[in-house]
């Protein structure tokens, strides 16, 4: 107990005297940062989750052609989920003389568990009904709900009767949107919504009907864990259990990178926190010194001496770590009220697991970059309370800081989220701490050589970098790092963020028209040139079923992850183009040249190939229309598929699927107010399907938005490490700065020698540290946006110039505030207190 | 069999090795002080005054020779073993305080009481620094405190733990003629009322003229000193 007062004491007079407070701040800067991204990325995957239900209806479904067994039910009931049950069929619904294949779809009163209907009286000319409401029902018994498409095919309005199967129903509702609605966006037709318990008197269901039946089931996370493994353990044959990580690939794929861009603004903050600690703890460790010595000569043993170190050390992490935790979960709420309305609903509350790695940084971050320094103090001999040149701490073994850069390199590693980014953050974190060393070795040459011959303030001030050589290249580097984390806010403010929205421009594709036989190719480029919309590309897609690889049939069962089944199951859309699209990626092997058109190749996409195991040089073969094609895959690619544009999983060379009966897709942008032009060419070609993705593309939009601001907001923190950095950087040497000026001047030297030769000592620290910064931070950006997240990136000159201008200013300045108290005092005075 | 001396030390020797020569500061050098004795060792700048008081005090190792404290070898100790000899015997007064500045007066003194595990630390801290006279000053910092007020902390903190020897390095180096009367006053006062062995390396004739008996260190050996004013003129 002895240990745990003394460190108090000393943890409190250390704080009081200021030795602790940069080290301290940086501390819980490292914390507050990490746990901030943490809170509000738990929250945001919480409510991904909750979207992932509104998508399906619910939090898992179970569904199969053939009726449900019962035990799905009474499961349910057993664990107290609530749950309901659906029907889905496609039927024709007739109007008088119009006729269209609807997709129907019969709900219970307790349908959807997760999400809402919104319905309207009227179909809006554009978009959404403005009268558009949350309905608190489900259509009635004897009622039907119609999607605006089919009610603009069929020419309905509400309260007009439909024919559906043997009953005539009238029209009560149209449907504007619908939970669980995300599946499959190309697959169905038009909706309509009816009850559940009128189904068997429209005589729809005979024998050999293609009717999905579905069993939706919602409750809290770990019940629903529980009930998938269940439902997938006692699954039957033709039984797909589903649960809500199928989000759509657009969402995940901007929420994904948002995600990216937060954990690297986290991770910036975190590393430069922790950079400040290790600088601030020099100082503080060298303060230290007198304070052990005497301990020791007072008749402290050592290993009383590393006891209370230890609990200071404990007591530092504690605190700074709780503190840190605090601020983070208040930060939070604040990045939570940025996203607003990112998500239908509110964010769900935060879970704990960000307060225990906010702990497990706070600890082990003093531990690995404190610590090693901090335990030196064990050794400081009692005589130095004699000889004060004994046991004073001015050169660090190299081992000593091994530990830090290995926390750095886990923080990176963690925070990044993927092997790639951690990689590439750590080899520019290690390019950049041995360019600084470069750089810092060779400026101080040079500054030498040339200041070699001359005398005067300006030799002091360089001799001043020649004094301390390895605080000169600590204080560069922390100048650097400080730098480079405003130069790299001003450029992800600037341009990756902008970069970034610039991906889905306000032209970007928000409908697409499916189905488009060929001979109808004409009549839709027709209406492209008339409603004055260019460079919309019509794709061909023949649809083939993978039956094959390497000549052994396709075992779909091998397949223990449930979406790689699906993918194998389900057909594919096999496309054929001479050219790789703009906003695809070649990641492996090469496209086809002109000359290999025809060829049996194949290029794929990334995702798909590893959720199947594809690989390079594999030979797929396809049974399209009952003929099969075997294909070598020559070409891994990566699409981006928040850009809206159609794509395709599988593409050939043209020459191969000509022949084959294919339909033809394409996507485009559609003004405001154009419409009826698109509704006329459908009424001109009825099988035409037309799907709107513009909430789709608004919800990606809004994520854009609310992100960016998110991502700002985080960078804040990087922002304050930074200048921590700067703060600790420049207080590292700041008392052997005084006491040089202090004897300068008492050798006579005028406070205008002394604050020169100062000045011309910072101002080679901060011409050197805005070099390094600058490049440094246009290479990481470069790097981030090129290959991590794959937008365009383009240099910015001005911004590198002006960084460069304003560092080489700012750090002489802020040396000359932090001795401009000391210069204006008598010099007995600092004799005195030295 | 007589009383051990309070502090002995028998052919002392201390040899400094530099890439080229090999200094001898102390030399064979035999020291006995009796308990209770007022002892001060004189001798010119470099002499290794503070050498021979940080050896004797145990807070480094001769290069051979023995030092006893109570009849005890300290010098075959390791360091733990000669801090926990100092912390149960000796004090310490030194040229520059030796304040810890991020302390109050009042923790300063308290420090050494503390690390002997004293739970009456802070009574026994504060009747100290009432003993020198800073009962009013108990919550300032030592940047607080005049040149004077520091050493009066630093008498009151070697003398609260109850030390049987006291070791004082130059005490009045740092203050002007005025204060360092105080101050000799302050130390001699609480010397005699405790009865404790007072070592002490000292310039100021003054001080040293105080002690019973004053040695002069020179060429590393010790001699009495019949006259101080005459070793200090020499």
């Amino acid at each position: 107990m002895m240990a745990l007062s003394l460190a108090w004491r000393q943890f409190r007079s250390h704080w009081s005297a200021g030795d602790l407070r940069v080290l301290f701040l940086a501390l819980v800067l490292a914390v507050t940062a990490t746990t901030a991204v943490g809170f509000f990325t738990d929250r945001i995957d919480g409510a991904l989750v909750r979207q992932g239900g509104m998508l399906l209806g619910a939090d898992l479904l179970v569904s199969s052609g053939k009726p449900l067994p019962e035990s799905y039910q009474q499961e349910a009931q057993r664990r107290q989920l609530s749950s309901t049950q659906t029907m889905e069929f496609p039927s024709m619904v007739v109007r008088g003389e119009h006729s269209q294949l609807a997709e129907i779809k019969a709900v219970d009163a307790e349908f959807p568990l997760r999400g809402e209907l919104v319905i309207s009286e009227q179909v809006a000319a554009v978009g959404v009904s403005d009268a558009a409401r949350a309905a608190d029902v489900i259509p009635s018994p004897g009622s039907v709900w119609v999607e605006p498409r089919l009610a603009t095919l069929l020419d309905v309005k509400v309260g007009d009767l439909l024919e559906v199967g043997e009953r005539q129903m009238p029209v009560s509702a149209i449907l504007e949107r619908e939970a669980s609605r995300g599946g499959d966006m190309f697959s169905f037709a038009p909706r309509l919504m009816m009850n559940l318990a009128d189904v068997p008197s429209t005589g729809l269901i005979q024998y050999g009907s293609r009717v999905k039946y579905q069993f939706l089931v919602a409750g809290d996370a770990e019940q629903i864990r529980q009930y998938s493994a269940w439902a997938q353990a006692n699954a039957g044959k033709g039984e797909r259990v589903q649960d809500v990580s199928a989000a759509r690939p657009e969402i995940r794929s901007a929420l994904e990178k948002a995600r990216q861009f937060l954990g690297l603004s986290a991770m910036v903050g975190v590393i430069l926190a922790i950079v400040a600690m290790f600088l601030a703890s020099l100082p503080y460790v060298q303060r230290s010194l007198d304070t052990y010595a005497l301990m020791r000569c007072f008749g402290a043993s050592r290993k009383l001496i590393m006891q209370i170190l230890l609990w200071q050390t404990f007591l530092t992490g504690l605190l700074g770590s709780l503190l840190g935790c605090l601020l983070g979960y208040l930060a939070q709420a604040g990045l939570a009220s940025l996203a607003g309305s990112l998500f239908l609903e509110t964010l769900p509350q935060p879970g704990w697991w960000p307060v225990l790695t906010g702990l497990l940084l706070g600890f082990l971050t003093m531990l690995a970059v404190v610590w090693p320094h901090l335990a030196r103090l064990t050794d400081v001999p009692a005589l130095r309370i004699l000889r004060r040149d004994l046991g004073s701490i001015d050169r660090h073994h190299w081992l000593s800081f091994f530990p830090g850069i290995a926390v750095i390199a886990g923080m990176i590693y963690w925070h990044a989220g993927s092997f790639k980014l951690g990689s590439a953050t750590i080899l520019i974190f290690l390019a950049l701490l041995l360019l600084i060393a470069l750089m810092a070795w060779a400026g101080q040459h040079l500054l030498q050589r040339f200041s070699d011959g001359r005398g005067g303030v300006w030799k002091l001030g360089i001799a001043g970098l020649k004094r301390r050589p390895g605080m000169a290249v600590a204080q560069v580097a922390g100048f650097s790092l400080g730098l480079m984390a405003l130069i790299l806010l001003a450029l992800v403010r600037g341009d990756l963020l902008n970069n970034w929205q610039a991906s889905l421009p306000p032209d970007a594709p928000n409908r697409f028209i499916i189905n488009i036989q060929p001979h109808q190719i004409e009549g839709v480029k027709a209406f492209f040139t008339n409603a004055d919309i260019p460079n919309a590309e019509v794709f061909p897609m023949v649809r083939g079923r993978l039956i094959a690889v390497n000549d052994t049939p396709l075992d779909t069962s091998k397949y223990v992850d449930e979406r790689a089944r699906r993918l194998a199951e389900r057909e594919f859309n096999l496309s054929w183009a001479a050219d790789m699209q703009a906003d695809n990626q070649m990641l492996e092997g090469r496209w086809w040249t002109s000359a290999e058109h025809g060829q049996p190749q194949l290029s794929l996409e990334l995702d798909l190939a590893d959720t199947l195991g594809l690989k390079l040089g594999d030979w797929l073969t396809y049974d399209i229309a009952g003929t099969q094609l075997k294909v070598e895959v020559t070409s891994i690619r990566k699409v981006e598929w928040d850009t809206m544009r159609a794509n395709f999983f599988a593409v050939m060379p043209p020459g191969l699927l000509e022949n084959f009966p294919a339909s033809y897709i394409t996507s485009f942008h559609l003004p405001l107010g154009n419409d009826q032009a698109l509704n006329a060419l459908v009424r001109e070609y009825t099988n035409l399907t037309v799907i709107d993705v513009a909430a789709l593309m608004e919800q990606v939009r809004g994520i854009m938005d609310k992100m960016t601001h998110a991502i700002e907001y985080v960078f804040v923190f990087s922002l304050f490490a930074g200048l921590a950095v700067l703060y600790a950087a420049l207080v590292a040497t700041r008392e052997e700065r005084v006491r040089e000026a202090t004897l300068l001047r008492v050798l006579g030297a005028s406070r205008r020698q002394v604050v020169l030769a100062g000045l011309t000592e910072f101002a080679c620290i901060g011409v050197l540290a805005a070099l390094v910064a600058t490049l440094a931070a246009s290479a990481l950006a470069w790097y981030v946006s090129a290959y991590i997240l794959n937008i365009p990136y383009q240099f910015n000159l001005l911004l590198a110039i002006l960084a460069l201008i304003s560092a080489s200013l700012l750090v002489p300045f802020a040396a000359w505030l932090g001795m401009r108290g000391f210069l204006d005092q008598p010099p007995r005075q600092l004799l005195h207190s030295m | 069999m007589h009383k051990p001396f309070a502090v002995e030390a028998i052919s002392l020797n201390k040899h400094v090795t530099s890439s080229e020569t090999t200094l001898t500061i102390l030399d064979d050098l035999d020291l006995a002080v009796q308990h209770g004795e007022r002892v001060a060792i004189v001798g010119r700048s470099g002499s290794g005054k503070s050498t021979l008081l940080g050896l004797l005090a145990g807070l480094d190792n001769p290069s051979s020779g023995k030092v006893l404290i109570d009849g005890t070898e300290i010098s075959n100790l390791d360091e733990d073993g000669r801090a926990a000899v100092r912390g149960r015997k000796m004090g310490f007064v030194f040229q520059s305080f030796q304040l810890l500045p991020s302390l109050t007066a009042l923790e300063n003194v308290m420090l050494p009481l503390q690390l002997a595990g004293r739970d009456d630390a802070r009574p026994l801290a504060e009747a100290a620094l009432s003993r020198v006279g800073l009962e009013q000053r108990l919550s300032h910092y030592p940047k607080q405190l005049s040149g004077g007020e520091q050493q009066r902390v630093a008498i009151a903190r070697a003398f609260a733990p109850g030390p049987s020897i006291l070791f004082a390095d130059e005490p009045t180096g740092n203050l002007d003629a005025a204060t360092g009367q105080q101050i000799i006053e302050l130390l001699f006062g609480l010397n005699a009322q405790a009865g404790t062995t007072l070592v002490l390396v000292t310039h100021d004739n003054a001080l040293a003229a105080r002690c019973q008996r004053r040695l002069l260190l020179s060429q590393g050996k010790l001699a009495e000193a019949a006259d101080v004013a005459e070793s200090a003129a020499s």
